[in-house]
């Protein structure tokens, strides 16, 4: 049965049910023969099993339920009426069809099963003829053509086809070990039945023996001369034959088939149960809690006990709902194919992890979804084959579907070798739709600007074609993947390929999630969004927690991470006063921000409840938990706190930046924040922190010449380089293989400003500055216990780009960075 | 709602019971089908952002359950320190939501003939929640649209 077909083995399973149905159905039918309905029923499982049987080319399945459906037809038509003779031969035709899909379940293939003299009982019963006068005929026949069949079949099954081919019920023949003889077969039959399944059943050697004796004999009472002839060839293989044929009943006993095996479950009463686990675990979780603080040992032990249970309890329960991704996989082989074709490319579609499991429901939700990011693939992704030819890369496309369980979730990839999303494209067309202004997209990191693609009323396609761009769109499988509580996120290199990227959990009920503390309250953030967890100390955080233009950000292994406090999102007052700061690393939709909390104090597993409308409406919870001692616990929703959050600070940030622009401006002794940077030679420089907009790092080998400046691409456009060392005349290290670049970025132009090394960011004090003014410094001041030369970020500015002030003629007063600077 | 708000409604006189409870020195009454039960004072999880007249969220046995401090919703002064409302679960179109009371009281029979429009002195939020006035012996008892005073 290994070697069975999931497709076969689902056919099985289907049809040993209709055929239970059937059983009762037709005998029902000989009360109440005029019944249309039951009829009508019967013949839809027939046509059913023989279409379905024509298609996995089982022929003489095919062959019984054919004669079978035409006989049903025409009762149903009205055309025959139903006699008992016609039921019995019907039932026959049940028990036949039973013994083949025995057959198949056991050898997969349909063995020795007979179908002839059914057929031509059936075909008898049709024209009204007596059977009995028919049935001689084709048993005729039967026997030539078994033997034929035993020859190219494996002998094993010849034993058992000489066995059935003696016995008019030679159907029930093979069935009689595993299934019960039913009273309704005439006597006769019932005679000749008897031995032969004595001959299969028992697994002893005597087998061969009581075959070769009993089969010349009974085929001598009722077969014509060629069957005499052929016990000889199989017998000497029967006991093999026995050992071999689980149909024989050699195997019966020890392996349940197929159809024994598995049951149909409502998933309703799937999802009541796996609701009543969620509430176990909870009581689960607070009856743990309660008695880790007794010293009752029995008591503990046995709330120990109750732990694994309850673990394994929910398991199991999820197993039951789960399913391999397969189940919507399978259909997209098709997809790609019909696609590659309508758009004129050729695609290969390659799966990995086709095993991996998850929740039903969940795989109904992320199968629509998860079809429209193929197409988007194969329509958008994926180049014609002329453009691949051009690029360097085989003309055959390959799209690559990956699952797999990545820490309680499962992530699923839809990759393509194709274009890749160009950056700057994305970033024009999401400026020309208003979806961002040229100012924020200039803040933005190539990997943020990517994740446009999922904002409502975008859509990349040049043209509207049949297969993707009819207005459902990236941000409508974004909704729906978010809505399971997913995220998805895209990356891209352009010319290499894209891939998208979903993050599912494993199932809905149950969430695990980081409980934390926030002034006072506790509320829960699901794991799916939590990268890591940062505490720093009073002493730490001090120095780590820096400011750029306003916004904290903390230096996460050297990437800026912007922080949001929980406390300033929900307008509470923070209870933290020790100057501890515990960041949650959260990412959504792509980014990473950093959850400050007042304090961690689990990980739990959480039973999500729903709220009431009132609270969705906040659009900040994704719903609400009871935790393990009683108290309910809002539930973060992670993707609204990012969009509200960021946004806020973005606006927040820009309002800052302009206020400290007027400040400046205002008062030469206003502090300001200052970032250092190391030149080489020992040499500090002091940069203004608002003429800042990104710090990021460049791999020398990206350096390109124009002329005699030194540029890099980035994000598709020429970026000007000054090294700092060589422009203030200071001799760093020139061998490095990253450059560490402050990017400042002004009316859509954009230079980099090369220093050696990153230090520190620092209140400036304006006042203690001398004059020493050398070539693009503007003077001196005392930082952080040091001489610190502070900047001329113009001249620096200029020495990259000498138009970088000209071009666009700068309107706003409080915009220009010389102002600033002027202190 | 075929009746402008604000003119002298056809009051929906009913008789029938009302599960009364005192409220700033006032008497209100909800139809009792509405009612699911009573509760001692349960603790709160606060819901930072929501309306006002959302005191928190409640744990009734295993359910998380809104409450809404009526005396916010209907204008009133906050309760007094150190007196604990009581927490009337209601159950509309099959959710549970709760409000929060001073005090239960009993439930009293109400006849239609006893009914009076709510007075037009009456203003503010009060006027949208209070159907009107069953004058009973010594005292007024204001019937409440349990609907509207839950749906902060």
């Amino acid at each position: 049965m290994d070697g069975l077909d999931d497709i076969v083995e689902e056919f099985l399973v289907e049809s040993h049910e209709n055929l239970d149905q059937l059983d009762s159905d037709l005998v029902a039918l000989e009360q109440d023969p005029n019944s249309r309905e039951r009829l009508s029923s019967i013949f839809r499982t027939i046509h059913t099993i023989k279409g379905t049987s024509g298609f996995l080319a089982f022929n003489r399945l095919e062959e019984v339920t054919h004669v079978g459906e035409n006989m049903l037809s025409r009762l149903r038509d009205g055309e025959l009426a139903l006699t008992p003779m016609r039921t019995s031969v019907l039932l026959r035709m049940v028990d036949t069809v039973r013994a083949l899909l025995t057959a198949i379940e056991a050898s997969g293939g349909e063995g020795g099963v007979e179908v002839a003299d059914v057929v031509a009982a059936i075909t008898a019963a049709m024209e009204d003829a007596p059977a009995p006068a028919a049935i001689p005929a084709p048993r005729a026949e039967a026997p030539a053509k078994a033997p034929a069949k035993a020859a190219a079949k494996a002998p094993a099954k010849a034993a058992v086809k000489t066995t059935a081919a003696k016995a008019p019920a030679k159907a029930t023949t093979a069935k009689a070990p595993a299934k019960k003889t039913t009273a309704r077969k005439p006597a006769t039959r019932r005679a000749a039945t008897t031995p032969a399944a004595s001959a299969t059943g028992p697994q002893d050697d005597a087998v061969a023996d009581v075959l070769a004796d009993e089969l010349p004999e009974g085929a001598n009472a009722v077969m014509p001369e060629p069957t005499v002839e052929k016990p000889a060839a199989p017998a000497p293989a029967a006991d093999q034959a026995d050992a071999e044929t689980p149909s024989g009943g050699g195997d019966g006993q020890t392996r349940r088939g197929v159809a024994d095996s598995t049951i149909r479950v409502d998933v309703d009463l799937l999802d009541e149960l796996m609701l009543l686990v969620g509430e176990l675990v909870l009581t689960r979780n607070q009856i743990v809690q309660n008695v880790a603080r007794q010293t009752d040992t029995d008591l503990i032990r046995a709330s120990q006990r109750l732990n694994l249970i309850a673990s394994e309890l929910q398991e199991g329960v999820m197993k039951t709902r789960m399913q391999p991704i397969d189940h919507i996989w399978s259909k997209l082989p098709r997809v790609v194919r019909d696609l590659g074709i309508q758009c004129g490319k050729s695609v290969r579609l390659e799966m990995e992890g086709k095993d991996t499991e998850l929740d039903k429901t969940l795989l109904e939700a992320v199968k629509d979804p998860l079809t429209h990011l193929v197409r988007n693939s194969v329509d958008h992704g994926i180049e014609a084959p002329e453009a691949r030819k051009k690029a360097g890369k085989p003309t055959e496309g390959v799209l690559t579907l990956r699952a797999r369980h990545e820490s309680g979730q499962v992530v699923v990839e839809v990759a393509d070798d194709g274009a890749g999303i160009d950056p700057v494209k994305l970033g024009e067309k999401a400026v020309q739709r208003g979806l961002v202004t040229p100012d924020a997209l200039t803040r933005m990191s190539p990997t943020d600007i990517l994740q446009l693609i999922f904002l409502p009323g975008f859509s990349t396609a040049a043209a509207v074609t049949n297969v993707s761009g009819r207005g459902v769109g990236m941000d409508v499988v974004k909704t729906n993947i978010e809505q399971i509580g997913g995220t998805i996120e895209v990356e891209s290199d352009a010319g290499v390929g894209t891939v998208c990227r979903l993050r599912i959990p494993l199932t809905l009920a149950i969430v695990p999630a980081l409980t934390v503390e926030c002034a006072g309250d506790r509320y829960a953030i699901p794991q799916i969004s939590l990268q890591e967890l940062v505490s720093l100390d009073a002493e730490k955080a001090a120095n780590a927690v820096e400011e750029v233009g306003g916004a904290q950000v903390y230096r996460l292994r050297g990437e800026l991470l912007p922080l949001v406090r929980l406390t300033d999102v929900l307008g509470l007052t923070s209870e933290r006063h020790d100057g501890h700061v515990v960041i949650a690393v959260l990412r959504s939709e792509g980014r990473r921000f950093g959850l400050v909390v007042d304090r961690v104090i689990n990980t739990e597993e959480i039973v999500v409840k729903a709220v009431g409308g009132q609270m969705k409406a906040i659009g900040l919870y994704s719903g609400a938990t009871v935790l393990g001692d009683g108290t309910v616990a809002l539930i973060l929703d992670v993707q609204a706190l990012a969009r509200r959050a960021l946004r806020a600070e973005t606006n927040e940030r820009q309002e800052s930046q302009k206020a400290a622009a007027h400040a400046a401006a205002a008062s030469e002794t206003e502090r300001q924040r200052m970032l250092l940077a190391a030149i080489g030679g020992g040499r500090r420089v002091a940069i203004p922190l608002d003429t800042v907009t990104r710090l990021e790092q460049v791999r020398t080998d990206a350096v390109e010449k124009v002329g005699n400046r030194e540029v890099v691409q980035y994000r598709g456009a020429i970026l000007p380089i000054v090294r700092l060392d060589r422009h203030l005349g200071a001799y760093g290290e020139t061998d490095r293989e990253v450059l560490e670049v402050i990017v400042y970025a002004d009316h859509g132009r954009s230079v980099a400003i090369v220093v050696e090394e990153i230090l520190d960011i620092v209140d400036g004090e304006a006042a203690v500055r001398s004059d020493i003014d050398d070539l693009g410094l503007l003077g001196s001041a005392v930082l952080g216990d040091k001489v610190t030369e502070l900047l001329d970020v113009r001249a620096a500015i200029l020495a990259a780009d000498p138009a970088f002030y000209s071009s666009p003629a700068p309107t706003t007063p409080d915009g220009v960075p010389a102002s600033l600077l002027e202190v | 709602m075929t009746a402008p708000a604000h003119a002298p409604a056809p009051a929906p006189a009913t008789s029938g019971q009302l599960a009364t409870f005192r409220l700033d020195g006032d008497l209100y009454g909800i139809e009792v089908e509405h009612v699911q039960e009573v509760l001692r004072s349960q603790q709160l999880t606060r819901v930072p952002l929501a309306p006002t007249a959302v005191a928190g969220l409640i744990n009734l046995r295993g359910q998380v359950v809104t409450a809404i401090e009526l005396r916010e919703r209907l204008g009133r002064p906050p309760r007094p320190e150190g007196t604990d409302p009581v927490v009337i679960v209601v159950r509309l179109h099959g959710e549970a939501v709760s409000m929060l009371v001073d005090s239960i009281a009993d439930v009293v029979d109400v006849d239609a003939a006893d009914f009076e429009a709510p007075p037009d002195t009456l203003e503010g939020q009060a006027r949208d929640l209070i159907r009107g006035a069953y004058k009973l012996h010594g005292q007024l008892l204001l019937a409440l649209d349990v609907q509207k005073a839950v749906s902060a």
